[in-house]
């Protein structure tokens, strides 16, 4: 009897403390779920904030304002002997032809001062934009055009809202009587903004709106190309054959040990050995993509072997043992199993190596690819710039314009690690096999 | 004990040795990982178109003979072997003898069934293709379906030949291993634990199959279970601590075995 009172005294408070010590589980786990979630939300957060601020500050350099204007091609200007000669009809001026236009649109009168103020309303290139048309079509010459030139910068502001004509004249980049033109020429239809095409056709300028990112693009796209031939095939072979063929012994442990070292080296030091090995020994040409690419290559070297040698161990050794037991032979256990097996991987860690590259900066700026390079490179030894590298420089200019430029090309560099990763994630899921 | 050995490797000569010709003989078999001695001077002689079963506790040495037969044990860097494995006269540890060619002969199925991920199809087709086996397509086909017919899955799979091995019940994923083994025309058949991963219904299929095989192969099976080597072989061999202790016909080494240690062993005392 005296037993079972005791044990309607303890069990309560067994099950009290129970139940309090439940409680406190269910509590550690939901505050840890908690703070995970807060972690995602706050990343989140900062990717939207990011974009935000890069897609705001950019979309406005993928418009640019033009102004249509009626443009008398005369001989006596471009053209006075006659010859139709490309050396000569590419020297003409054919800014005089393109300003006589506007003044005539604006009907600025004689004077000298206000010719120059109308004259600013135009970019600089757009001598540029009337040769190529003459070049393209000697023809015209001696007719009127019709054409679509590109706007000054300032122009390109005010249109886009970043001059605020509340300013008093004295402190804004455009004065009341520009402004005046502007709006006259608003009124007559002949502004207007269009897809900034220039963005794509054009390299290096001075001018924001006539720069682009054509130098940058066809740099980026020549070293990727070295990398993709260089650092894919020498990688994995690499790594296929410290994975299956080569003997485990203090060597290849200490090859080991330096590939996983060289994965960590930062970048600038592969733009310092570039400089030492492939400039100053070999002589190859500063500034060019294959410098830059082979730089590329190196640093991207480790990544792809340490990737694909995780891939390839992580094929399961039963299959091997299954084709090794029919008499398949190492080779062909590795090109008919391993590797189909494998490829997901690689492909991954491969392409995820190529956005590294593509997105690098440091090594480049040792090997002198900061530089202005207003032609587009006809082969990787002539000079180019790279995507990251013209990001870089239109950051530190000064003009107005570059910001949205800046802008932009973070976009467009943006985009294409986007859709390399799409493409890793695409490539992944097409060769995934169970087992 | 030497004399006492020599006498366990044929106990009274078996009568299945005495009726078949030997197809596989072992004689002072060493085989070391690094610094352990996993099978010490063993000797035996196994008969064609016969099932023999390697029984004993786990780490007597059962399975690293078994691979030892067809060197599937070059793969394990620290392992050496000596003494001399003769199939049909030839030493299969002789310098000129192609691994590949070994394998193509001596047949294995593993003990967790291992298609590759690929279609039913192309797992029995892998073995003929790479040794060249069939000279045409219809060839090709022909000793697939005769291969999946002889490891009792034809009828299972010939409507969805194209549909991956994986996809395959546990039991038929060892039975198109087991195809895939006889498409490259083996003369021996290692087995190892064929079952140890399988139900009893799939068991019971693998263990009628294998003796359906035993009219054309030489059968060498491992298993942990003392019934399936009881219920499929005809020989049996009793395996611990790396030696081989005795060696004979199935049914009188369960009902009457030589050696106290197997009579242990068969009656649960360790093991």
């Amino acid at each position: 009897m005296s037993m079972t009172v005791s044990e309607q005294k303890t069990m309560p408070s067994r099950a009290a403390s129970t139940a309090a010590h439940l409680a406190k589980r269910h509590r550690v786990e939901k505050r840890f779920r908690f703070y995970g979630a807060a972690a995602i939300a706050f990343c989140f957060l900062a990717v939207i904030v990011l974009f935000a601020s890069i897609v705001s500050k950019g979309y406005p350099a993928f418009l640019q304002t033009h102004v249509t204007l009626s443009v008398p091609l005369d001989e006596q200007v471009i053209d006075p002997a006659g010859t139709r000669l490309r050396n000569d009809l590419y020297i003409a001026d054919y800014t005089k032809l393109a300003r006589q236009a506007l003044y005539t649109a604006l009907d600025t009168g004689k004077d000298r001062a206000s010719r120059k103020k109308a004259g600013q309303l135009l970019s600089r290139g757009v001598d540029v934009e009337l040769r190529d048309l003459v070049l393209a079509d000697p023809s015209l010459i001696g007719t009127t055009v019709e054409v679509s030139l590109t706007a000054a910068d300032n122009v390109d502001a005010l249109l886009k809202g970043a001059i605020d004509r509340n300013v008093p004249a004295a402190s804004r980049q455009l004065d009341d009587q520009q402004l005046a033109w502007i709006d006259k020429l608003i009124a007559a239809g002949k502004i207007h903004k269009d897809f900034n095409w220039t963005l794509f056709t054009r390299g290096a300028s001075s001018q924001p709106e006539t720069a682009g990112l054509l130098v940058a693009l066809i740099g980026s796209l020549y070293m990727m190309l070295t990398v993709t031939f260089l650092a894919v095939p020498f990688g994995v072979a690499g790594a296929i054959y410290l994975e299956e063929f080569a003997p485990r012994n203090k060597w290849t442990d200490l090859i080991e040990v330096n590939v996983n070292n060289l994965a960590a080296v930062p970048s600038i030091v592969y733009g310092l050995l570039g400089l030492a090995v492939f400039i100053n020994a070999f002589g190859l040409p500063r500034s060019a993509p294959i410098v830059g690419g082979l730089v590329l290559s190196l640093m991207t070297l480790p990544t792809i072997i340490i990737a694909t040698r995780a891939a390839v161990a992580a094929v399961p050794p039963s299959i091997k043992e299954a084709a090794l037991g029919i008499g398949a032979s190492k080779m062909q256990v590795i090109m008919h199993h391993v590797l189909p097996l494998a490829v997901p991987g690689i492909l991954t860690g491969t392409i995820i190596g190529l956005v590294r590259a593509l997105g690098e900066t440091a090594p480049l700026l040792m090997i002198g690819m900061v530089a202005f390079v207003v032609d587009p490179p006809a082969t990787p030894l002539e000079p180019a710039t790279a995507l990251p590298i013209q990001i870089y420089m239109w950051a530190t200019s000064a003009e107005r314009g570059f910001t949205a430029l800046t802008g932009a090309a973070t976009i467009i560099l943006l985009l294409f690690s986007f859709a390399m990763n799409a493409v890793a994630i695409y490539l992944r899921r097409r060769f995934e096999r169970r087992w | 004990m030497s004399e006492a050995f020599q006498t366990l490797v044929t106990p009274a000569n078996p009568r299945i040795l005495a009726e078949r010709p030997v197809k596989m003989s072992a004689r002072s078999v060493n085989v070391y990982y690094g610094e352990k001695h996993a099978i010490k001077n063993l000797s035996i002689d196994i008969p064609d178109r016969a099932v023999s079963a390697f029984i004993g506790p786990s780490g007597c040495g059962k399975s690293t003979f078994l691979r030892s037969i067809n060197r599937m044990n070059d793969t394990i860097p620290s392992c050496r072997v000596s003494g001399d494995i003769v199939i049909d006269d030839k030493n299969v540890y002789d310098r000129d003898l192609d691994v590949v060619q070994l394998r193509a002969k001596v047949g294995m199925v593993f003990q967790k069934p291992n298609p590759f991920p690929k279609s039913i199809f192309e797992n029995v087709a892998y073995g003929p293709r790479i040794h060249g086996i069939a000279r045409t397509k219809s060839e090709l086909e022909d000793i697939v379906v005769s291969s999946l017919r002889k490891a009792g899955l034809f009828e299972e799979v010939k409507d969805r030949l194209d549909h991956p091995g994986t996809g395959l019940s546990g039991g038929q994923q060892q039975r198109l291993c087991i195809a895939r083994a006889i498409a490259v025309n083996p003369e021996v058949i290692l087995m190892d634990e064929p079952c140890s991963a399988l139900d009893p219904i799939a068991t019971a299929r693998i263990e009628e199959l294998i003796d359906e095989l035993r009219q054309n192969f030489c059968i060498i099976i491992v298993t942990h279970s003392m019934q399936q080597a009881a219920r499929v072989s005809q020989l049996t061999a009793f395996f611990h601590l790396g030696t081989l202790v005795e060696f004979g016909d199935t049914d009188e080494m369960f009902t009457a075995p030589q050696e106290q240690r197997t009579q242990d062993y068969i009656t649960g005392r360790f093991g």
